[in-house]
């Protein structure tokens, strides 16, 4: 009996220990797979000429990934300048002016704008968001455009983003003590000049990573984007122009990526490039943010 | 109070006010101009129905090809991302209670796993599946879906078993538990209900996300029969119908977009009924 | 209305006296039939108080009796809190501050605050003391550099961080946080402290710096200070304001109060003492 039950125990902690390497491990394996599967990619190709050349053309062996790194950066930058204002002024309204009951409301919306699959995103900005940049935004600028464009990516990509930044920006709020907003109140701020000048200052480095972890989640979005933005093997000239991100890429070309030799490393570094870039991003702003707890 | 700071004040209390608006507009605008769209082509035979012959001409069937495979996928890749996580949260909040700096950089890598986007575990369970020879299946999918998702169910279980108070680990220990007894007996049952959120949660992203399976899912007519063939979903049934010219596809794209944000409308209910379900 | 009946009765007459005792000071704070809810429950009840012009008046109670309710209603930050519901009247140097159209942010510049804990602002030494300055419209630099230097010395402050004024005042140690607050406070050149358990976070040496501060500065400021120690009430109360479940049970001066208490409630409290 005593026996057993020590048998048991014993298993059990291997087999969690187990669970928990295999889990830590999980990016190393993705990092190695993705090197490995690269590779022969680097043997004629130097890293500078594959992130820095533009030419693309896969059948001839060419591969520069510059308008696609352009194209993405395009895209997620315009999310995030939208979502700066947007998410910041809401979670101030949320937290700091608006009842307990909208707050309370504006929670299960946030989630469900959450867990909406960007797929379904995508299906609304090919029914609204193109339409409104071909037909209503270019003609206003007086440029020709079918809609599908960086312009349309950005502002998919931002809607998206919504939900993600401003929940983060919640907690940021939330964790400032309202002792500190009284302090600045009875010293005859008034409200905004208290958030302005006393939140904004302590939540500083929340806000950044929000809005960090906010860029690279819109970085290596997919699907809603490569509906979208036209996927135009260019660098983009405007915002209006078409164009096409890293993923996208990945995304598009997975069907006759073993027709062509090298395509498939080509694609695979592209995964790789994003995985990189992406867990760089992670760790910076994550690191922000336990740092900012720690005080 | 001079002027200018009252306007100031006034300016962004409004300011403020209608930007939240706008979010609550966006939510309310996706979901009314879906279903504006979709709502005349989804029919009962629609989602009861296999693709016929002649179904991506706009002909007969439906797309319980794609709900089924969704499903099965989803579940699939839920009970083994399961499988893994709750060792791992349960070993976290019990073994390494101790090593708080561990555990913390523990937190932090998963944290970080979690940014990772969908199209890299994607190309990434692509890269294993030709490794091993594998074929374009479901079984493939649901490992890459479950390798996806473990990272965000093992934080949304620890955050549900680090609120459990060290004394409860103290009275189990005194009545002479083992830590493995202590684990599945009292510190499951005490977070099971938290764990229900974090598993809906997890579903909720694996039955939306279509990046990671596009590589790896293939897409077939039929409902799949086993881990080794090749199966639909419903984000790529989706996708794949819009591309089509023909109109009665692409509004049958709209439809399906219908279903899926309604089955992800009710996960996301479900869960929140959980959670408060959970605080009281 | 629901009417409520005090659990602890004082003699009316006694009470009556008593406030006509302390009005005749100069009234700086006049407090009638104050009653705070919240959703259901009430939190003050009747509060009829007149705070005399320079002299430290403390608020003493067991926890959660409504001390701090009271304190924060005198400043109005009960607005922060939108379930909380205020009726009566809170007379400030003759304005009554619930119903008046007198801009709020120049109430709250007449009463400093002192919290529990210090909660230096996200910035500078220098801008801690600036900051409240600029809000009332001071923009001369120099204006500025010396009236900080002025507060920072009231406070005895100056010399410890004079060479420093440039680094965060997240930086100081709790106690220097807490005169840092202070003086922060005291820089708008209010009439009124109010502060709410100040010392109780702090380390016996610098709470007693606090204490005498308070003491020095009674002939220029009226101070109300909140507490449950029975100890510091003796040592700073010109008068006293005894409460107990939102209600007050036993009113003024404080050698009074502290001879010969008399609701069993005051005396059960100062035998349990602290």
């Amino acid at each position: 009996m005593v026996l057993s039950r020590r048998l048991v125990d014993n298993l059990s902690s291997k087999w969690m220990l187990s669970c928990l390497i295999f889990c830590l491990l999980l990016p190393l394996a993705i990092g190695t797979g993705l090197v490995l599967k690269s590779f022969p990619l680097f043997t004629n190709h130097p890293l500078g000429s594959l992130i820095f050349s533009s030419n693309w053309s896969p059948s001839d062996g060419q591969f520069g990934f510059w308008p696609f790194i352009l194209g993405s950066l395009w895209v997620t930058i315009i999310a995030i300048i939208i979502c700066i204002p947007l998410c910041l002024l809401a979670a101030i309204y949320l937290t700091q002016f608006a009842p307990g009951w909208m707050l309370k409301f504006m929670r299960p919306v946030i989630d469900i704008l959450a867990g909406i699959p960007s797929v379904v995103y995508g299906v609304w900005g090919l029914l609204v968001i193109v339409p409104f940049v071909g037909d209503k935004l270019a003609p206003y600028f007086g440029v020709d455009s079918l809609g599908y464009s960086i312009l349309a990516g950005g502002l998919v990509l931002a809607v998206m983003s919504i939900p993600y930044i401003l929940n983060m920006l919640l907690e940021v709020f939330r964790q400032i003590p309202v002792e500190l907003g009284e302090a600045s109140l009875s010293l005859g701020a008034t409200k905004w000049e208290t958030i302005k000048h006393v939140f904004l200052r302590k939540g500083s480095s929340g806000i950044i990573s929000a809005y960090g972890l906010g860029f690279s989640k819109a970085l290596g979005e997919t699907m809603a984007v490569l509906m979208v933005v036209g996927n135009v093997v260019q660098i983009p000239q405007s915002v209006f122009d078409a164009g096409y991100t890293l993923p996208a890429l990945i995304a598009n070309n997975y069907g006759e990526m073993m027709s062509i030799p090298s395509y498939d490393s080509a694609l695979m570094f592209g995964a790789l490039l994003l995985f990189v870039i992406i867990l760089l991003i992670n760790v910076i702003f994550r690191y922000i943010i336990y740092k900012s707890e720690l005080i | 109070m001079t002027l200018r700071r009252k306007l100031e004040e006034k300016i962004f209390r409004v300011l403020s006010a209608l930007f939240t608006l706008i979010v609550v507009l966006v939510l309310v605008h996706i979901i009314w101009s879906i279903v504006e769209k979709g709502m005349s082509s989804l029919s009962w035979q629609m989602i009861s129905q296999e693709p016929k012959g002649g179904f991506y001409f706009g002909k007969e069937g439906g797309i319980l090809n794609a709900i089924a495979g969704s499903f099965y996928l989803a579940v699939a890749a839920t009970v083994l991302a399961f499988v893994i996580s709750l060792p791992v949260a349960l070993f976290m909040n019990i073994y390494l209670i101790k090593y708080q700096r561990l555990l913390i950089s523990i937190r932090f890598f998963l944290d970080v796993l979690w940014g990772v986007p969908s199209i890299v575990y994607g190309a990434f369970g692509f890269t294993l599946m030709m490794y091993f020879g594998l074929r374009n299946s479901l079984g493939a999918a649901t490992l890459t879906v479950a390798a996806m998702i473990a990272p965000i169910m093992i934080r949304a279980m620890d955050e549900v078993l680090k609120t459990i108070p060290i004394g409860l680990q103290e009275a189990a220990y005194a009545l002479g538990s083992t830590k493995t007894e202590t684990a599945y007996k009292v510190f499951f049952r005490e977070a099971l209900p938290g764990f229900a959120t974090a598993i809906l949660l997890a579903f909720g992203r694996g039955i939306g996300d279509a990046a990671s399976v596009l590589f790896t899912a293939g897409y077939t007519d039929y409902i799949p029969r086993s881990f080794g063939e090749p199966t639909a979903t419903l984000p790529l049934a989706i996708f794949f119908q819009l591309g089509s010219p023909i109109e009665e596809v692409q509004n049958r794209a709209y439809a399906a977009a219908i279903v899926l944000t309604f089955i992800v409308l009710c996960i996301s209910v479900a869960a929140r009924l959980l959670y408060r379900l959970r605080k009281n | 209305m629901q009417t409520t009946t005090p659990i602890f009765k004082t003699n009316h007459v006694e009470r009556e006296t008593k406030l006509h005792a302390v009005a005749m000071e100069v009234p700086i704070v006049d407090i009638q039939n104050l009653n705070v809810s919240a959703r259901k429950t009430q939190i003050l009840k009747n509060i009829n108080i007149i705070i005399p012009k320079n002299s430290i008046t403390v608020l003493l109670g067991p926890s959660g009796c409504g001390k701090t309710t009271l304190l924060k209603c005198l400043n109005r930050l009960t607005d922060l809190y939108s379930d909380l519901h205020l009726t009566g009247s809170i007379k400030i140097d003759g304005d009554d501050i619930l119903n008046t159209k007198i801009d709020i942010t120049h109430i709250r510049q007449k009463m400093g605050l002192l919290l529990q804990k210090p909660y230096p602002l996200p910035m500078s030494i220098y801008e801690n003391i600036a900051y409240g300055l600029r809000l009332k419209g001071i923009r001369k630099r120099s204006v500025i550099s010396e009236k900080v230097e002025k507060h920072l010395k009231e406070v005895a402050l100056w010399d410890e961080v004079k060479d420093r004024l440039k680094s965060s005042a997240q930086k100081l140690s709790i106690g220097q946080q807490q005169r840092l607050c202070l003086a922060r406070g005291l820089a708008v050149e209010p009439e009124i402290i109010l502060a709410d358990e100040p010392t109780s976070a702090l380390d016996p040496i610098s709470s007693r710096v606090i204490e005498e501060e308070f003491l020095k500065l009674r002939n220029d400021y009226t101070i109300i200070h909140v507490t449950h120690i029975l100890r510091q009430a003796r040592r700073l109360a010109d008068y006293v304001v005894f409460m107990y479940y939102g209600e007050i049970v036993e009113y003024g001066p404080a050698d009074e109060i502290f001879e010969t208490p008399k609701p069993d409630i005051l005396k059960e409290y100062m035998k349990v003492g602290h």
